[in-house]
């Protein structure tokens, strides 16, 4: 059986890591290295890097941390932030990560996604969506570390996300970002039932609970997690951990 | 020593940071003369069936893998796309593979509920005693990322077995032909005491 992944998305802003409520209000969480030494004696499937502050700042993807990341890592690696050449990709898998994440540039340039797919394979790329409620309750995507409001609706820019060749989606919701509240449900599933790659949900995680019912009700293949592994409790000081494996499989079993 | 043959498909950072991480000596290269002076080889990979051979094939670089495998018999692991290479040839393209191993490739049947690539953490159950595989901790999973599996004409051959829809051969050896189609490389403990075996073998 292949198990559900459960992968921590570290926010780095340039070169330290950060956490953030509704995509604002930044928390110092740390140093990079030093947390994911964290999770590689936790053993975690897999781990999610995303620059949230490259693209708004013009920022190209800081090399020099990312092969800091990857000598200390041996665990899937994925990065996201400010890629939009190839040549920025090729660099990122050289160092030895396996997955790119591509959001802003690819509402711009969706031919992008292809031909990223096309040179690194279907697998290495996760397009990223992040969505966020507007004033009637009709969700939009947003680009730009959620700055930008574009015109584009969820289903549908994932459908043609998936048509251009990404491998997975990670969808973040912008509303649950860092509350703990839990997922959006429906929101996944709209998602979950119109494409057939995987769905990485992400963003109001905040009990091993949310986590099986965003993969048992709303078809999520994966749970990106930000808050509840790099703080002790809602509210309370840094600590990086990771649910209790027995845990997990009680609610994803 | 471990030589990494780097023939333009795949990621060799992360091979070389683990096998920096167990204190084995490993080297990536692309130049016939340092592969022809190889003890063990590696050959990893990812992408496509057919675009690997060609390069493989245009390179000069089969004639030197064969002699070094066939005949030398110096010990050979695949990873992955490389594990694959060793079969007589897959489903995913029209070129035939190396052939070292007496096995095909073939792609994941569609299947509800069953998503391909086979992307995640799997467990691999040992089938047959082998070297490779000795001494792994507890449950050992590993991380896989696949849409084609091999298949091996004799069990004797197959070394571990994973399931995803099928149940197909997740290690593989031949005498000294070793692969692997998960990342030990991305595979924590797991991965790190196969390789620490390849390096002992």
């Amino acid at each position: 059986m292949l198990r559900t992944r459960v992968i921590p998305a570290m926010l780095l802003r340039n070169e330290s890591l950060v956490k953030t409520i509704r995509f604002g209000k930044f928390t110092y969480v740390g140093d990079p290295c030093n947390t994911l030494r964290i999770f590689n004696e936790l053993e975690v499937d897999e781990l999610l890097f995303l620059d949230i502050t490259a693209t708004p700042e013009k920022r190209l993807p800081n090399l020099k941390i990312l092969a800091d990341i990857a000598d200390e890592c041996f665990m899937p690696l994925g990065y996201g932030g400010g890629i939009h050449t190839v040549d920025h990709a090729k660099s990122i898998f050289d160092i030895g990560f396996e997955k790119v994440a591509i959001n802003s540039y690819a509402t711009e340039h969706p031919e992008f996604v292809s031909e990223l797919a096309k040179h690194y394979g279907n697998q290495a790329v996760i397009a990223s969506i992040d969505v966020k409620k507007g004033l009637f309750g009709k969700k939009i995507v947003y680009t730009c570390s959620g700055r930008h409001r574009t015109q584009l609706e969820p289903v549908a820019w994932a459908k043609e996300l998936e048509s251009r060749g990404a491998g997975e989606i990670l969808l973040t919701s912008i509303d649950r970002e860092g509350t703990w509240e839990g997922f959006d449900l429906e929101l996944v599933k709209s998602v979950t039932d119109a494409v057939s790659i995987p769905v990485i949900a992400h963003g109001g995680a905040g009990s091993v609970q949310d986590i099986g019912e965003v993969v048992k009700q709303a078809g999520a293949s994966a749970v990106a997690l930000g808050s509840m592994v790099v703080f002790q409790k809602q509210g309370m000081g840094v600590l990086v951990n990771f649910p209790d494996q027995k845990k997990l499989e009680k609610v994803l079993g | 020593m471990i030589t990494i043959v780097n023939y333009g498909m795949g990621n060799l950072g992360s091979i070389l940071n683990m096998f920096k991480r167990i204190g084995v000596q490993a080297c990536v290269t692309s130049e016939l003369a340092s592969i022809q002076s190889a003890e063990k080889i590696l050959l990893p990979g990812v992408g496509a069936f057919d675009a690997a051979m060609e390069r493989i094939n245009s390179s000069g670089l089969r004639q030197v893998l064969e002699h070094k495998a066939m005949v030398e018999r110096v010990p050979v692991l695949g990873i992955c796309l490389g594990m694959q290479l060793l079969t007589r040839g897959s489903e995913e393209g029209t070129l035939s593979g190396l052939g070292w191993i007496d096995a095909d490739t073939r792609r994941f049947p569609a299947q509800k509920g069953i998503k391909v690539p086979h992307m995640g953490w799997n467990i691999a159950l040992p089938s047959n005693q082998s070297l490779l595989i000795r001494n792994l901790p507890e449950e050992p999973r590993f991380y896989f990322v696949h849409s084609y599996y091999v298949t091996v004409d004799d069990p004797a051959h197959s070394i571990m077995r994973t399931t995803h829809g099928v149940s197909f051969d997740s290690a593989v050896q031949n005498g000294n032909i070793y692969g692997a189609q998960f990342h030990p490389e991305k595979s924590h403990k797991f991965g790190m005491q196969l390789l620490k075996n390849f390096a002992e073998v």
